[in-house]
């Protein structure tokens, strides 16, 4: 019925890309970061206009002027950044830009009716079609955002990393719902880092590279993993954590003692020696950015003391934290880590203001130095301490915001997530950076929804269910299955 | 559809072939390498993206209205005389727009300045200050003038830092109640300053230059070095930018924002000083519509409405803009109303053109 074909060599972003989709195939997009992934479904959704090449709908050539005509076609596309209006109610998202009127009347009671039918069928009957968006949690969002691609009766999905802020179970939901769409011979383009969900979902396979397609309709199912990363990057490594260091016997340089947040996690402690890594394991939800947005004094502990070194850290500032030689990365990079109109120099130097200055007065000198060298030690790439930091790509955003850490100098780092959005390469480049952190005394906490990343960066792991620690041990006496065991059964082990 | 493909739609990616030549590194989603780095200037794109191209529509702009002038009114516009005038009629809006450039930069907007303005010279001219500073001297009067604007801003930024009101209302209150109570002040009767040094001081000049103009120009360079140079500026910026990366970065973000509206009240204070000596009298009517005319500088001049970004060149330049503008419509006799339209058309065709320059610099 359907075969999309296109290609247009010669751009910038996407030199000759062919993809072709057949109607109800999930067809997976692989590629690192600035592979060209998000240009190419943005030309998909009729976004960015192809200088050359052509696209055919149904064996017909189409140009797809604006956004619109794309979805007139029956293109509908999940972004990345999740594009509701959280002011709006699930309805109103569901349908914005085709509501059902009726002499130029919206028909409020109809959008909610068929919103509430199409969330059922998704499974999610819970979510009221006539709640606030800005009220819902991340993995609901992207659930009314898949009600919003179905209500225009796609014939073509595209959904780009739609389970990068779900967690397992709500994965699965997920792929249901696609199981059940595919089903009905609508065609979903699927973009996901994470090589298992490619495996469980997929269909065929095109992988990206520079802008190029290096290999396209690979078997999902049986194509080695090897050869999927082979083909990524030019390299044959998976997840290359390095050697774990042993640990002295020392004095803990953080210790975390009863913290507690109404309503967001209880009672949990911790310590952390220098250069030993903990991780935080456990669902989305579970509390594990809470717990350290409440080290870092980002939000106040209802009760429970951290200390550094042995001195109390003054609850519920940032500041105070800062100076007490704690640095966080945070989870979400580009809305709480870095100022993205600002030079990639302004961003390192945000925590360490004081250091160059005298009297006030910005030594811009010292502090563009300082910058450039971190940048070459960290490999950031493009180079270029003036650049904003809105241009590079996600696995380079989290380098710089590390970066504004090592500047500073720190005690205890707390990483959130510090490998979401982060290609391959770059995410090897990470794990060796924490490993030389760690080889210079400093103590890190390490939050991932990844549990082989946790297990294979930390020394010792804490997994966190319901609010609060149901485990904590050596790494090496866990692999993922036991974690999950703990999580889903909920006793400690 | 959404904002966010909007904005994606004006990535340059897709101007690519005409815009650049060569080097082509990057990709669309993440636009162009050349954004602000001055290492990689040549070509059009390079200068617009360099500190002088910034303003270099400004400057257009500003040579065009010069040229009508001389044109329309010959020797009376193109004289040192003139072009003093321009300069000390544009130097009370212009220390206020610098300080708005501040506020704008960290994020916020203040609507309160011509009230603050109003009510800072009302209350350095009541009887009781005057009586004090005849006793004693006439930095009295000016000491109240900038005491009175900075506690005005003390109160906009507690109100809005920790009271967490929207800029746009807490500073909407203060213009009604600041411009309010210098009514009650001054029962609405315009106050005659008495203090002949005091006029003479400020009315005066120094080398042939007004020193209105002269504190014009100081507090531009101050507050060029400050949102430049300085902890403080990167500071305000960095808070416009991205106020939680600021947050988790360490910085005090609620006292950096009340510090940017007192900065602006005191601001405010120096403007009233400025216009006390200009017109010899406090009044209630003083600094009428500032808020909107500093806006409008501030903006034109290319400080970023969102905060973020900010250019106190720019804003100078928009001053004198306007302020060139006013002086080329009264040389020619023409009304205010006819300068009110010239005004709107000049602030929409800045913006447009800010907005393309921006464009080429970065997706």
């Amino acid at each position: 019925m359907t075969n999309v074909v296109k290609r247009f060599p010669g751009v910038v972003a996407l030199g000759g890309v062919d993809l072709d989709v057949q109607p109800g195939e999930v067809h997976c997009l692989l590629g690192q970061n600035g592979a060209g992934k998000s240009t190419l479904i943005k030309v998909l959704a009729g976004v960015h206009e192809p200088n050359e090449g052509t696209i055919e709908w149904a064996g017909e050539p189409v140009t797809l002027h604006h956004p619109q005509a794309a979805m007139d076609l029956g293109v509908a596309t999940m972004y990345q950044e999740l594009d509701l209006v959280e002011g709006l109610t699930v309805a109103e998202n569901i349908f914005l830009g085709h509501e059902p009127t009726r002499f130029g009347f919206s028909q409020r009671t109809a959008a909610r009716r068929e919103a509430a039918a199409l969330l059922a069928r998704l499974g999610h009957p819970e979510i009221s079609p006539s709640v606030e968006v800005g009220t819902l949690s991340a993995a609901s969002c992207q659930i009314v955002s898949m009600a919003r691609a179905l209500s225009r009766d796609a014939r073509l999905i595209i959904m780009d990393e739609p389970s990068a802020v779900l967690d397992a179970g709500e994965v699965d939901q997920l792929f249901r719902v696609i199981r059940e769409v595919t089903d009905h011979g609508v065609a979903v383009v699927y973009i996901s880092h994470r090589l298992e969900e490619i495996r469980e979902i997929g269909d065929r396979v095109t992988v990206l590279k520079d802008g190029k397609t290096v290999a396209t309709g690979l078997d999902a199912k049986t194509t080695p993993t090897q050869e999927l990363i082979r083909l990524m990057t030019g390299r044959s490594i998976e997840y290359v954590f390095p050697p774990k260091a042993e640990i002295a016997d020392a004095k803990p340089v953080l210790r975390v003692e009863g913290l507690s947040r109404v309503g967001e996690f209880s009672s949990v402690s911790f310590d952390v020696r220098p250069g030993e890594v903990v991780g935080l394991a456990g669902l989305v939800g579970s509390g594990r950015s809470e717990i350290v947005e409440t080290i870092f004094g980002a939000r106040k502990a209802t009760t429970g003391t951290v200390t550094v070194d042995g001195r109390a850290v003054r609850p519920g500032s940032v500041p105070a934290a800062v100076s007490a030689g704690i640095g966080l990365c945070p989870e979400e990079r580009k809305s709480q880590a870095l100022v993205l109109g600002a030079s990639l120099a302004a961003n390192i130097s945000l925590a360490s203001l004081t250091r160059f200055s005298r009297a006030g007065v910005l030594d811009r000198d010292g502090e563009n130095t300082s910058a450039e060298e971190l940048l070459e030690s960290l490999d950031v790439r493009p180079r270029g301490i003036h650049r904003e930091s809105r241009t590079l790509s996600g696995g380079n955003q989290q380098k710089v915001v590390l970066a504004r850490w090592l500047l500073r100098g720190c005690r205890v780092l707390l990483l959130d997530e510090p490998t979401r959005g982060v290609d391959v390469g770059a995410r090897s480049e990470i794990y060796a950076l924490i490993r030389r952190l760690t080889d210079e005394g400093v103590a890190v906490v390490v939050v991932s929804s990844e549990i082989p990343e946790v297990l294979g960066l930390s020394n010792r792991v804490l997994v966190l269910a319901d609010r609060t620690v149901r485990h904590e041990g050596p790494a090496d006496e866990l692999d993922e299955h036991a974690v999950l065991d703990i999580i889903l059964k909920g006793d400690a082990a | 559809m959404s904002a966010d493909v909007t904005k994606a739609d004006q990535t340059p990616g897709d101007r690519v072939p005409d815009d650049r030549t060569g080097g082509v590194q990057g990709s669309a989603q993440h636009g162009p390498p050349v954004g602000g780095n001055p290492t990689s200037s040549g070509g059009l794109a390079g200068f617009l993206g360099g500190p002088l191209g910034r303003n270099a529509g400004l400057v257009v702009a500003l040579v065009l209205l010069i040229i009508v002038g001389i044109i329309t009114a010959g020797d009376r516009f193109a004289s040192p005389e003139n072009a003093l005038t321009i300069l000390r009629l544009g130097s009370v809006i212009g220390v206020v727009s610098v300080g708005m450039t501040f506020v704008i930069s960290g994020g916020g907007i203040d609507l309160s300045v011509g009230a603050i303005v109003a009510l800072s010279s009302v209350w350095a001219t009541t009887v009781a200050t005057q009586t004090l500073a005849a006793d004693f001297h006439w930095i009295v009067m000016v000491f109240a003038a900038l005491l009175v604007g900075g506690a005005c801003g003390l109160i906009n930024g507690v109100l809005i830092a920790y009271g967490r009101i929207a800029p746009f209302i807490a500073t909407l209150a203060m213009l009604a109640a600041a411009r309010g109570l210098a009514e009650i002040i001054a029962k609405r009767r315009t106050q005659i300053i008495r203090d002949r040094d005091f006029i003479t001081f400020f009315g005066g000049s120094v080398l042939g230059i007004p020193v209105l103009v002269i504190l014009f120009a100081v507090v531009a360079v101050v507050g060029w070095v400050l949102l430049n140079r300085t902890t403080f500026g990167r500071r305000t910026l960095a808070i416009g930018g991205n106020p939680e990366a600021a947050r988790l970065a360490g910085i005090r973000v609620q006292r950096q924002t009340m510090y940017l509206y007192i900065l602006l009240g005191i601001a405010c204070g120096i403007a009233a000083v400025m216009i006390m000596a200009r017109t010899t009298t406090g009044t209630s009517t003083h600094g009428t519509l500032y808020e909107l005319d500093a806006i409008a500088a501030v903006v034109i001049g290319g400080t970023l409405l969102s905060g973020g970004r900010g250019t106190i060149v720019g804003t100078v330049l928009g001053v004198l803009i306007f302020t060139t503008l006013t002086n080329v419509f009264t040389l020619n006799n023409l009304d205010t109303s006819t300068q009110a339209v010239a005004k709107g058309a000049i602030i929409v065709a800045a913006v447009l053109l800010q907005q393309r320059v921006s464009r080429t610099r970065s997706g």
